[in-house]
């Protein structure tokens, strides 16, 4: 990867400004400073972000992120802020020169204009003609029609996808996401996702996205950046970080970790795909078709690769190769970590055809199955859920082109 | 007809003095009432309150004090004669000045109450999209406080329109020059002159009826028209 394209980020000491929209919101936090011209939020973050796909910054709510993100895009100023992306310095730019795309947690439509419009007053400001043509933008989130509607007429969903084709119209740097499905209601949630998994595969740019979802994130993310308190925890690729035990997202009730899969073939009789987990090109055979898991049948070619997502309470340990289960999914792995969650619960980190997998369980049961690091045994996943599922339905972004 | 031709005069002075009031107005009002919707300081009220204390002092107290400072042993009156050559009381320059005061808090609380009704959060999205203060102002601000800007205009307008106490006192009474409608009217009623008073009181009572009509129905006709976009 060519660093001169990577994200540069360093911001010290964010300075919430007088007047500004997220003030309130950080007075409530630090009432010590509330009789104070500003309100300062300790923020301090320095890291590099990939200069291509999706930069996921994960924390709970309050942490700075999205703070964070509005210090990138110069809404707010920090004491200490060093920013440069691809190669150009952007700290110290105002706003409207920074050449960054914003989509906010509420879409922000300029309500006295029509869905074509909004795109046109973007559009009209674009920092470069290298952008994508207003053609692409709308087929990529499906707008097409949307576009003699006012604003105040479309459903939640609908105006994000807006608000995110308006934002990519600029033909900005990069693209700054703050939890733009927040305000989206569950069912709307997946086409959205499905469109910002399109925009990675087809845009050159780099993408922010601000989420208190883990879910979300590791169906989008590439890279992870944990924060909290203002601070960065831990920053590295996504699927490396989700099976870090050191870290929380790996100890909570939703923890789930995502493998990078091929697949193999498929099963006409039973409707079923097998997904290969070692990614070595070339045909498995012995052991490698071990380390194999069978989905509901999926339309890609075998040797396509497909992102699955394996929740750690869906998976359970056996000493022994169990005979007579209804679980299809029965893998064979190495304890490579054990890390005790509380007094209860535990989580085991097992290495499958050199992958992770995490299966959280009762200590009881790791006393009772003397589990250590070393020890060969054999995982049973419940739910195997597929996050590539533009591969499934034959989505156009995975159109060979 | 029953007008004479200083009532002609008189309509027309006061006509291009409400004109030119109005445009003074809305460049002085709009960016004090944006400033005002947006300050916290308590700065602020004080100046607040200036604005509004011609609703409520009788146009005779805002007259007299006008009419001390543009006397040229004071400094306003002294400085416009040394830029000018011409005094500010008794000239059409001097009920500019008056009107504009008089008038200025039928312009800046309706624009004020537009910006406050106004959501910030678009000119933070503008502004990401690479647009400036005008640019934001211009295509952002100005039409979606459209409704604001309307009645500002045409509440100063109408209320320059028949203004009396200041004028009587600053202005004077010479056609031509200072002679505006209410005063003519005045003169009419004083020599007893009744057909000419009505000419001119219903011709006003008429006009600023048609100016309001149309305000309040230009509103409507918005609120309901975004309800059916």
């Amino acid at each position: 990867m060519n660093v001169d394209k990577n994200i540069q980020l360093s911001v010290e000491h964010c300075y919430v400004q007088e007047g500004s929209v997220q003030k309130e919101r950080v007075r409530k936090k630090s009432p010590q400073k509330a009789n104070g011209q500003e309100a300062d939020f300790s923020l301090a973050v320095k890291a590099q972000l990939p200069g291509k796909g999706i930069t996921a910054i994960y924390g709970p709510s309050g942490c700075g992120k999205t703070t964070l993100l509005r210090c990138i895009a110069g809404l707010e100023s920090a004491e200490h802020c060093q920013l440069n992306i691809g190669g150009n310095e952007i700290d110290g730019l105002p706003v409207k020169q920074r050449q960054l795309g914003y989509v906010f947690q509420e879409d922000r439509l300029f309500p006295h204009l029509s869905v074509e419009g909004n795109l046109d007053f973007a559009f009209k400001r674009r920092f470069s003609d290298n952008g994508p043509s207003k053609q692409q933008v709308i087929a990529w989130l499906d707008i097409e029609a949307l576009l003699d509607r006012e604003p105040d007429h479309l459903s939640g969903g609908q105006k994000q996808r807006v608000a995110i084709a308006r934002a990519l119209l600029t033909a900005p740097r990069c693209l700054l996401l703050d939890e733009p499905l927040a305000g989206v209601d569950s069912k709307a949630r997946n086409p959205i996702l499905r469109h910002l998994g399109t925009l990675a595969e087809n845009l050159s740019i780099p993408m922010v996205y601000v989420s208190h979802n883990l879910d979300e994130i590791t169906r989008l993310a590439d890279h992870l950046i944990i924060m909290d308190q203002g601070r960065l925890v831990a920053d590295g690729p996504l699927l490396d970080m989700l099976s870090r035990l050191d870290l929380d997202v790996t100890r909570q009730e939703g923890a789930a970790v995502v493998l990078n899969t091929r697949i193999v073939g498929h099963d006409d009789r039973y409707s079923l795909t097998q997904l290969a987990l070692s990614l070595d090109s070339g045909v498995s055979s012995g052991s490698g078709s071990d380390a194999q898991l069978s989905v509901g049948q999926l339309s890609g070619e075998p040797g396509n690769t497909v992102r699955v997502r394996i929740p750690s309470r869906d998976v359970s340990i056996a000493l022994e190769r169990p005979s007579q289960s209804s679980i299809l999914n029965i893998l064979p792995g190495v304890i490579s970590e054990i890390e005790l969650i509380d007094g209860a619960r535990a989580v085991v980190k097992t290495d499958v055809a050199g992958q992770a997998i995490l299966a959280r369980i009762t200590r009881k049961s790791l006393e009772h199955l003397q589990l250590e690091t070393g020890k060969q045994v054999y995982l049973q996943i419940k739910t195997v859920a597929l996050l590539s599922e533009t591969l499934v339905s034959g989505y156009p972004c995975i159109r060979n082109t | 007809m029953n007008l004479l031709a200083s009532d002609i005069t008189a309509l027309f002075l006061t006509l291009q003095l409400a004109a030119v009031t109005t445009v003074i107005l809305m460049a002085i009002g709009a960016p004090l009432a944006w400033w005002l919707s947006r300050s916290t300081s308590r700065f602020a009220s004080v100046i607040e309150a200036t604005v509004a204390l011609p609703l409520i002092l009788p146009p005779t107290v805002i007259g007299f004090y006008l009419l001390i400072a543009f006397s040229p042993d004071n400094f306003l009156g002294s400085s416009w004669l040394t830029l000018t050559g011409q005094p500010l009381a008794f000239t059409f320059s001097g009920l500019v000045v008056g009107s504009v005061i008089y008038s200025l808090p039928f312009v800046v609380q309706p624009l004020q109450s537009g910006f406050q009704h106004f959501d910030h959060k678009l000119l933070e999205a503008a502004e990401t999209m690479g647009a400036g203060t005008l640019d934001r102002f211009l295509n952002l601000i100005i039409p979606l406080t459209r409704r604001a800007f309307a009645t500002a205009a045409l509440l100063g307008f109408a209320h320059t329109m028949g203004e009396f106490g200041v004028v009587l006192m600053i202005g004077g009474n010479i056609p031509g020059e200072t002679q505006v409608l209410s005063i003519a009217l005045y003169d009419h009623v004083e020599a007893l002159d009744y057909g000419r008073a009505h000419w001119l009181a219903g011709g006003l009572l008429v006009f600023s009826f048609a100016l309001l009509i149309l305000l309040y129905g230009f509103n409507r006709h918005k609120k309901s028209g975004a309800k059916q976009l």
